[in-house]
This record gives C-alpha cells, sequence and structure tokens, in this order.
C-alpha cells in the first residue's frame, strides 16, 4: 500500500514541477513578446505565482515531513509576500514616471486572422494615448 | 524531472536577460531583474534537490529577502531620487 502512495507522490510531484517550469517559461516569453510595460507586468505575475508556486510545491511533495519542506514552505510563504508588494512598487514608481498605456486595440470584434495591435504604436513607453491625466 | 524543472527555469533566465537588454524603459529592466531573482530563487531550490543537498534553501530564503530589498531600493531611488530621505514626496504623485 505505501508502494502505492509512493507512486502517487511521485507522479504528482513530476506533474507539479514539469507545470511549473512550463508556466515559467510562459511567463518569460510573455516578459519578451508582450507590447507596452504593464503588459510585461501582467506576464511576469505568472512567474511569481504560477510557476513559483508550483515549483515549490513539487519540491515540497520529494521533501516529505522533513525540514526541508518546511524551509521551502517559508520560501513560498516570503516569495507570495514579496512578489505582489514589488510590483505594486515598481508599477507605481513607473505610472509616477509617466510611462502610459499606449495600446490603441479596436473595440469593436476582431475579423479572423486580424492583428489585434495592428494600429498600436511601437512597443515603446511614454507618449502615446493617455488613460489617465 | 528535477533537470526539466531547472531547464525550465533557465531558459526563463535568459528570456528575462533578453527583455532587460532590450527593454526600452528602465522600469522595464527592472521587472527583468525582478523575475530573474525569484528564478534564481526557484533555480537554488530545485539544483540542491538535483544535486541532492537540499539544505541549499537557506540560501534560497536569503536570496528571496535580498531580491525584495534591491527592487524597493530602487523604486524607491526611481520615485524620490534619493535613498536617504523619509516620507517627504517630492517625486511623482
Amino acid at each position: 500500500m505505501s508502494a502505492v502512495i509512493d507512486i502517487a507522490v511521485e507522479i504528482a510531484s513530476w506533474a507539479l514541477l514539469s507545470l511549473g517550469a512550463l508556466f515559467c517559461v510562459v511567463g518569460g516569453v510573455g516578459l519578451v513578446r508582450f507590447p507596452g510595460f504593464y503588459a510585461r507586468v501582467h506576464a511576469a505575475g505568472i512567474t511569481d505565482t504560477l510557476g513559483a508556486g508550483l515549483l515549490l510545491g513539487g519540491l515540497m511533495l520529494q521533501g516529505g515531513f522533513t525540514q526541508v519542506t518546511v524551509k521551502l514552505a517559508i520560501v513560498l510563504a516570503f516569495l507570495l509576500l514579496t512578489s505582489p508588494t514589488a510590483t505594486h512598487a515598481l508599477v507605481k514608481a513607473a505610472y509616477g514616471h509617466d510611462v502610459r498605456l499606449d495600446l490603441e486595440v479596436p473595440s469593436r470584434p476582431l475579423e479572423p486572422g486580424e492583428d489585434p495591435w495592428a494600429g498600436s504604436p511601437p512597443p515603446t513607453a511614454g507618449g502615446g494615448a493617455t488613460l489617465v491625466d | 524531472m528535477f533537470y526539466v524543472a531547472a531547464a525550465g527555469v533557465l531558459v526563463t533566465m535568459v528570456l528575462a536577460l533578453v527583455r532587460a537588454l532590450r527593454g526600452p524603459t528602465v522600469f522595464d529592466r527592472l521587472l527583468a531583474a525582478n523575475i530573474f531573482g525569484t528564478n534564481t530563487v526557484l533555480l537554488i531550490a530545485v539544483s540542491g534537490f538535483l544535486v541532492g543537498r537540499p539544505e541549499w534553501l537557506d540560501l534560497a530564503i536569503l536570496y528571496t529577502l535580498v531580491n525584495f530589498t534591491g527592487t524597493i531600493a530602487v523604486c524607491r531611488f526611481a520615485r524620490f531620487g534619493t535613498l536617504a530621505e523619509t516620507g517627504s514626496h517630492r517625486g511623482a504623485e
């Protein structure tokens, strides 16, 4: 019976680690490809929350009921506390320095195959349409 | 399986470096540095299991706190122009 439980834990741990690595890469790709600063912040959040959470969760299953799991939980708790705080401070500093949301996405439904960013200025910071003054 | 996780984390670190080199504003670079720090923590944790020395997690805890402190410090510097003052919102608001 305990062998079955061991195998189940191993499979769950493998799934969590793979999913965590996948979400990390997804966040990284979004960080490179998204236009505009605030969209990139959105992509970075995936790495911070899902990627880190799933990876550390998978490692916790590997650690079992030991001190290692406690340390992993501490790391996860610190990450979940500090990442949103750092992102908040970062976005607030960027907004204070006139980095504006400069996307002009059409408000009608998109045609099939239409590029949603066609009318947008090139992805730079500042300038562009001002969302809030 | 630890190799898969380590590879994913390393790829993300490379992508964060690409954004740090390309990013038009300083805040893009700062965001990339933040993500790089988070991935450093994850890489230390995974590689500790990879080589069978999970006690490296102490370093991961330390890196979490240092990463947070660094990001907040640079944000504060970008906002107030100095790290020495307290309280006075003479920067943006």
